[in-house]
């Protein structure tokens, strides 16, 4: 399955894209969005992502992230053909979500399943802020919800890296529902005892994080990510002040005890071992 | 001072006309009687016009109105025995969220909601009800007690949203939101949520999660202030009366989206024209869904609480990969 995918991504690196366009120059070279400095975007993917000069963690898509922590072939994927509809008929919806399929190669903004992480058992499900900033609909909702369910009975823990820019302002109360209809089922694996270990990404905002991203077991952050209910622009519109530049950033949480550990990228695969160790 | 609605002004001004007639009948010998009917008449068919084809941002405007009923009204007209208690035992009392016991029916309930001020100084107090994360775990602090001596809780919800401050996110609003979306999800004794105002987002949400939600019939529930979406989709907060329309936030949208139980209808012209009666109407809607609930053992109740959680969203899930 991983296969397909790199396959997959090989066709797409050639074609121009939108995105590449406005964040880093298209081709061989990818800019540092720390420091600024140029790189062999080879050099940086075999990297984690992660500037080998400054320790910049750079965006990952879900497929990237699957495969930086999971056994080699043990991955399964769950529900990957769920589709959103356009329940509001909200204009200009059904065609975003047709080109961001296109732009990421995946259906939806976060992709589940169950694998082996050195030889342990978990459920993940991980987001991808590529598609619709990782906001979340209702497949988004459905999925997760379906992850944390699947994980509840088979006994196994789930593992879930968050990116997102919060719900889905197109599905309405729909994506707001999701929030619960989430954080229910979290109840549920823990009310059955299931280990739940989240993992918050860059960003990790709005509905995401005031739902199943802040209701881990260990709530984890990598390192600069963005996390925060409200946006800095409301904020600062709000309450007229400036916000310090370290405002809402993993370490700004871990200094005032929103989570329990921030945990660069190259270390992450040895630690989550070793907690899902500790849970056998 | 009554605060005046846009699309209500044709009928204010019409009433003003048929009050200049009258007070001219009086202070002369012209007999107007004739005219005043025609006008009366009228006045008739324009309310019921207005009043009946409510537009969503109309609805807006009827959820903000200055005069609106909060949740202290509505707890002072349809419980007895109320007695408010304070803090959430971590930082601090925040007086954005009420909550306490009281009787409904002679049942004791736990009753929680959000609160507005009617001026600005009782906003101020209010923080124009939108809660810190310490609003959340009081209300929390409280639902677990409710939870321990087996009482039903109500809640109201009535807020923009909760607070976008540097305080309340040092504090972990996200996680205050989040921990009373899943402990709501466990607790063992009926819940029930109506959503008297404005239902704003997540920090609306954080006191929604019941085993019935119904809605007043001009209150909203959006993921999103209209002001807030027009800003993100075409950069223009005064474009908020068509994203008014496109996030479908009236309680006939949320009842069609199966989001909400019951819509409860408000007096002619909303609920602060008539407080009493709108409270009748809430009592009505009320005792029917206690009464439906009290009779659910609490296994049950929480396998439905799950499934209704979880038919929530529209998907398309083709059969074959
Ligand atoms: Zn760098």
């Amino acid at each position: 399955m991983l296969k397909d995918f790199f396959s997959k991504k090989k066709k797409y690196a050639s074609i121009p894209r939108e995105e590449a366009k406005q964040d880093v120059p298209e081709g061989l070279m990818q800019k540092c969005q720390g420091c600024q400095k140029i790189f062999y975007r080879k050099e940086m993917a075999k990297n984690l992502n992660v500037c080998p000069e400054c320790g910049h963690h750079h965006q990952m898509s879900a497929y990237d992230r699957i495969e930086s922590l999971l056994d080699y072939g043990s991955f399964i994927e769950w529900d990957k053909h769920l589709l959103s509809n356009n329940p509001l008929a909200f204009p200009d919806y059904e065609k975003k979500l047709e080109k961001d399929i296109e732009k990421t190669g995946i259906n939806e903004a976060v992709v589940t399943g169950k694998g082996k992480v050195n030889g342990l058992d978990t459920a993940i499900a991980v987001m991808d802020s590529r598609f619709r900033m990782g906001s979340m609909g209702s497949v988004v909702g459905e999925k997760v919800a379906r992850a944390i369910e699947n994980a509840r009975i088979e006994s196994m823990p789930i593992i879930i890296f968050t990116a997102s820019g919060g719900a889905r302002m197109q599905e309405g109360a729909l994506s707001l529902m999701q929030m619960s209809k989430t954080s229910v089922a979290i109840q549920r694996l823990h009310n059955a005892g299931g280990l739940f270990i989240s993992v918050m990404t860059n960003p990790t905002t709005g509905g995401v994080s005031a739902s199943f991203a802040s209701l881990g077991d260990y709530n984890f952050a990598e390192p600069g990510a963005l996390i925060g209910f409200a946006g800095r622009r409301i904020i600062e519109q709000t309450i007229r002040e400036k916000l310090p530049e370290d405002f809402q950033t993993a370490e700004f949480q871990l200094k005032h005890g929103q989570i329990d550990k921030v945990i660069p990228r190259h270390d992450m695969k040895r630690i989550l071992t070793t907690i899902l160790d500790i849970h056998q | 001072m009554k605060q005046v609605l846009e699309f209500e002004k044709p009928i204010i001004e019409l009433r003003e006309k048929i009050d200049e007639l009258k007070k001219i009948t009086v202070d002369s010998d012209f007999d107007l009687s004739k005219e005043i009917n025609t006008l009366e008449q009228r006045l008739e068919k324009l309310e019921g016009d207005i009043y009946g084809n409510l537009k969503p941002w109309d609805r807006v405007q009827i959820a903000r109105h200055t005069d609106r009923p909060t949740t202290l009204d509505y707890i002072e007209n349809l419980f007895t025995d109320f007695i408010e208690f304070h803090g959430d035992r971590l930082f601090g009392d925040d007086e954005s969220i009420v909550s306490g016991i009281a009787k409904y029916e002679g049942q004791p309930i736990t009753v929680i909601g959000h609160q507005r001020g009617k001026n600005t100084k009782e906003n101020i107090r209010r923080n124009f009800g939108s809660p810190h994360p310490e609003g959340y775990r009081k209300a929390l602090r409280h639902m677990k007690q409710a939870n321990k001596f087996n009482r039903p809780i109500v809640t109201f919800i009535d807020t923009k949203g909760a607070y976008p401050g540097k305080a309340a996110e040092e504090r972990g609003q996200s996680e205050a939101i989040a921990r009373n979306l899943m402990e709501m999800a466990g607790f063992n004794v009926p819940m029930i949520s109506i959503v008297i105002g404005e239902g704003g987002s997540g920090g609306a949400l954080a006191l929604g999660v019941s085993d019935h939600i119904h809605m007043l019939e001009n209150s909203t529930y959006s993921v999103i202030s209209p002001e807030g979406a027009a800003a993100l989709l075409w950069k223009d907060s005064k474009q908020a009366q068509k994203a008014a329309e496109s996030l479908k936030i009236t309680s006939y949208d949320l009842k069609e989206l199966k989001v909400i139980d019951e819509i409860i209808p408000e007096p002619r012209g909303g609920a602060h024209r008539d407080v009493l009666l709108q409270s009748q109407f809430m009592d009505k809607v009320l005792k029917e869904s206690l009464k439906q609930l009290n009779e659910i053992k609490t296994e049950e109740l929480l396998e439905k609480r799950w499934e209704k959680y979880k038919q929530i969203g529209d998907i398309n899930e083709p059969s074959s990969l």
